[in-house]
């Protein structure tokens, strides 16, 4: 099943290679990472989902924990959570299909981001299925080029600033899955 | 031993120094007394930096010798070893050292030198990318651009390379960076690692679980590994086999953590363990793995592995839980610790048919020993090891082995009572190993008598090390097992690929008259009778002496687990007392 995890890791150079190294080293196979600025300067904030069973997923877990640069993992994959993809899509759109193309990116709240005599580019932003319906239903127009980021996640409901600590966090998983360390 | 410890010298504080200076400052501070290095244009500053320091510069004869010597000097004395060397092929050189140094959680700092960093990424000479090459292989490691950056960096490294589960840190320094000056303060350099967690503990419940598997054990088996030395539990992991009256199997590193003459003390598991430790690892319906990490070489088929035991991990790195094996109790934290905790509320149980029934399958594995069979006029390996350890047992020894058949011959015949007596590449398997080691533990421990056992095929891996050992007055002895071949290797042939041995037989050198273009004493032995005169010649001998031993030259390491076979499925050595016994 596929998993996500939310990574704080230190802003510093190479650290993103760090990360994606030990996800080949140990044989993991990222099906998306993302990786960005937070709201403090000195954190960098990862999203990754990688398809893993339970062990795997713990695995990966406290392999993270390894790295000297990761600060905070924490594994979503069931908690509630606001998970985001952005998409830009050129779509095929002459003249006759435009009115379409422009009626459906209006039920899926799209934006038209650029026009051209051809074609139009949308951009969309939500969860990866509502996504994937988009571009299912544009896909007969002809998609031309699409682009996507890959998921950002954020656990619903704490607030800003009170991210559950790593030893909560471990206590948490180890509710369910009978292996915890407390860090 | 040495003693390291941070030096409360605070003279040099809030000066201007450059970052060469700041370097040897700060590695003394850490309690550095000795570095293994080779100089180059990259690290030159550092060099002409050396004059002003304490410290002991060993001039090696290739980096790889530095960091075997700097990792030989850390499991002697349990500090930190430290390695230098220079940009591009320096830096690269210490590539096998640094992995050797990974795989068995040995605490090493490598310094090495590199390009200015103006210069970086445009292909300059001697330029590699040392950082993002060892980054799989380190513990962490960094690039310092700046004098400002060392003595933090420093810090940290020597920081994490000793706490938690310990292994290798690169720190990778800028010709630049050497050279620039800024003001040096110590305090202010303390280390900045907030996601770095070496300290771990478990859950409470989690040690209530243990106690309850423990107390309802008939059949238990503690599996004694490196962790145990690493963590200083020897004594601790004797109190609770005692207590608890459970017997101690030991993986190949672990040995010397718990007393061979001890009576709970079964001997080496895995693939050329005792052949009655991994019947009872089979049998066991409890297992209690200390600082161990279930490596393939001790489990064999995991799917057959102890299929009736529960079990117990005690292990610092939360990594390794159910990495290879699943365990039913995992205790994450410092072993000492950990039994510290359990050991008040441990019940002391009558295990006396468990204990008996292993004494009966002793009996079958001592008719097949090599010891124990007629004398053929032959030389065996075994023998010279058995002998060597009956003149050496009483003494202060340290044995460093290289890899292959002598490397089990020795975990089987020498028969450790003492943490750090033994050290050997396990994890990582690395030819060449055992004479810079064998320098780096002498090093560490001046006291000590060292003996490298070293096979013919790896000791010419690495032997250009000699001149070292040499330059610096080592009194340390050599026993190359020479059988001609290279051996393991060999074995691997004879029992899987139809006794094809390609590539195997080796063309060596007269070891003894190589021995003496150094300078160093030699023999050659060739009959039984000659190893313990020949070794006690050795003791005598006021310098290093090399013994070359012309061995049986196809003989097997036996017990053998074949790789991927059940730990029980073992080839053993044919037995003709047995079959005997078995025809009548």
């Amino acid at each position: 099943m596929l998993n996500t995890f939310m990574v704080y890791v230190e802003n510093k150079p190479g650290v993103l290679t760090r990360v994606a190294s030990l996800f080949r080293r140990r044989a993991f196979n990222i099906d998306s990472l993302t990786v960005g600025r937070t709201e403090k300067p000195e954190v960098s904030r990862m999203t990754i989902t990688v398809d893993a069973d339970r062990d795997q997923a713990r695995r990966i877990e406290a392999n993270l924990y390894k790295l000297v640069n990761v600060l905070l993992v924490e594994n979503i994959t069931n908690q509630p959570a606001i998970i985001r993809d952005l998409a830009m899509i050129r779509v095929a759109a002459t003249h006759e299909a435009r009115s379409h193309v422009l009626e459906l990116a209006n039920v899926f709240r799209a934006r038209v981001v650029d026009v051209a005599p051809e074609s139009l580019t949308l951009e969309i932003t939500g969860a990866e299925d509502k996504i994937d319906g988009l571009l299912e239903l544009l896909r007969p127009y002809g998609v031309l080029e699409m682009v996507r980021t890959g998921i950002v996640a954020m656990r619903r409901g704490s607030k800003p600033g009170e991210a559950v600590s790593a030893r909560e966090s471990t206590a948490l998983d180890a509710a369910d899955d009978g292996v915890s360390y407390s860090v | 031993m040495t003693d390291q410890k941070a030096t409360p010298t605070t003279t040099k504080d809030k000066t201007t120094m450059t970052g060469a200076s700041i370097l040897w400052e700060c590695l003394e501070r850490e309690g550095v007394k000795v570095v293994f290095g080779y100089p180059g244009g990259a690290i030159l500053p550092a060099y002409d930096a050396l004059r002003g320091s304490k410290i002991h510069h060993v001039l090696v004869r290739h980096e790889q010798g530095a960091t075997h010597m700097a990792d030989g000097y850390a499991r002697a004395s349990g500090q930190v070893g430290v390695a230098v060397a220079t940009s591009g092929p320096g830096a690269t050189n210490m590539v096998t050292g640094i992995a050797t140094a990974m795989l068995d959680s040995s605490p090493i700092v490598c310094i090495t030198g590199q390009v200015g960093s103006k210069l970086i990424g445009s292909d300059a000479f001697q330029e590699t990318d040392i950082t993002g090459v060892t980054l799989p292989i380190t513990k962490h490691n960094y690039l310092v651009t700046q004098a400002s950056e060392v003595a933090r960096t420093i810090r940290e490294a020597f920081y994490v390379a000793r706490s938690g589960r310990p292994g290798p840190v690169l720190v990778d320094i800028t010709k630049d960076a050497q050279q620039g000056s800024c003001q040096f303060d110590w305090e202010a350099a303390k280390p900045q690692l907030p996601g770095y967690r070496p300290d771990l503990s478990p859950a409470p419940r989690e040690y209530e679980q243990a106690l309850e598997l423990i107390h309802n054990s008939k059949r238990p088996v503690i599996l004694a590994g490196h962790g145990i030395i690493i963590s200083g539990a020897m004594r601790e992991v004797r109190d609770f086999a005692e207590r608890a009256g459970i017997p101690v199997a030991l993986t190949l590193l672990g040995l010397g953590a718990f007393p061979a003459s001890h009576p709970l003390n079964l001997g080496m598991m895995g693939m050329h363990g005792e052949a009655w430790v991994n019947h009872m690892i089979q049998e066991a319906d409890l297992l209690l793995a200390f600082g161990m990490r279930f490596d393939d070489r001790v489990t064999g088929n995991l799917k057959t592995y102890a299929p009736n035991a529960k079990k117990i991990h005690i292990e610092i790195d939360p990594a390794e839980i159910n990495k290879n094996v699943k365990v039913d109790v995992p205790l994450v934290g410092d072993l000492r610790e950990v039994l510290l905790e359990l050991m008040p509320k441990v019940e002391s149980i009558d295990r006396s048919e468990w204990l008996d029934h292993i004494d009966k399958l002793k009996g079958d594995s001592a008719v097949r020993d090599i010891q124990n069979l007629p004398d053929s006029g032959h030389l065996y390996a075994a023998h010279v090891i058995n002998d060597l350890w009956r003149q050496t047992r009483d003494g202060n020894t340290i044995v460093v082995t290289d890899v292959g058949q002598h490397q089990m011959w020795e975990a089987q015949y020498y028969k450790h009572e003492h943490p750090r007596s033994l050290i050997t590449s396990g994890g990582l398997g690395t030819m060449g190993f055992a004479l810079p080691a064998a320098i780096g533990a002498k090093v560490a421990c001046p006291e000590a008598e060292v003996w490298v056992i070293v096979g013919d095929g790896g000791f010419q891996m690495t032997m250009c090390e000699l001149a070292t050992l040499v330059q610096e007055n080592l009194k340390i002895h050599i026993a190359i097992i020479n059988n001609g071949y290279l051996g393991m290797v060999r074995q691997w042939q004879e029992f899987f690929y139809d006794r094809n041995y390609a590539a195997t037989p080796l063309l060596n050198p007269d070891f003894a008259r190589l021995a003496e273009a150094y300078g160093i004493r030699s023999a050659t032995v060739s009959e039984r009778s000659q190893v313990v005169p020949t070794v006690e010649a050795a003791r005598q001998h006021d310098g290093p002496m090399l013994i070359n031993f012309k061995v049986e030259q196809e003989d097997t390491v036996y017990p053998m687990v074949a790789a991927g076979a059940a730990l029980h499925d073992m080839i053993r050595r044919p037995s003709p007392i047995v079959e005997t016994a078995e025809d009548e």
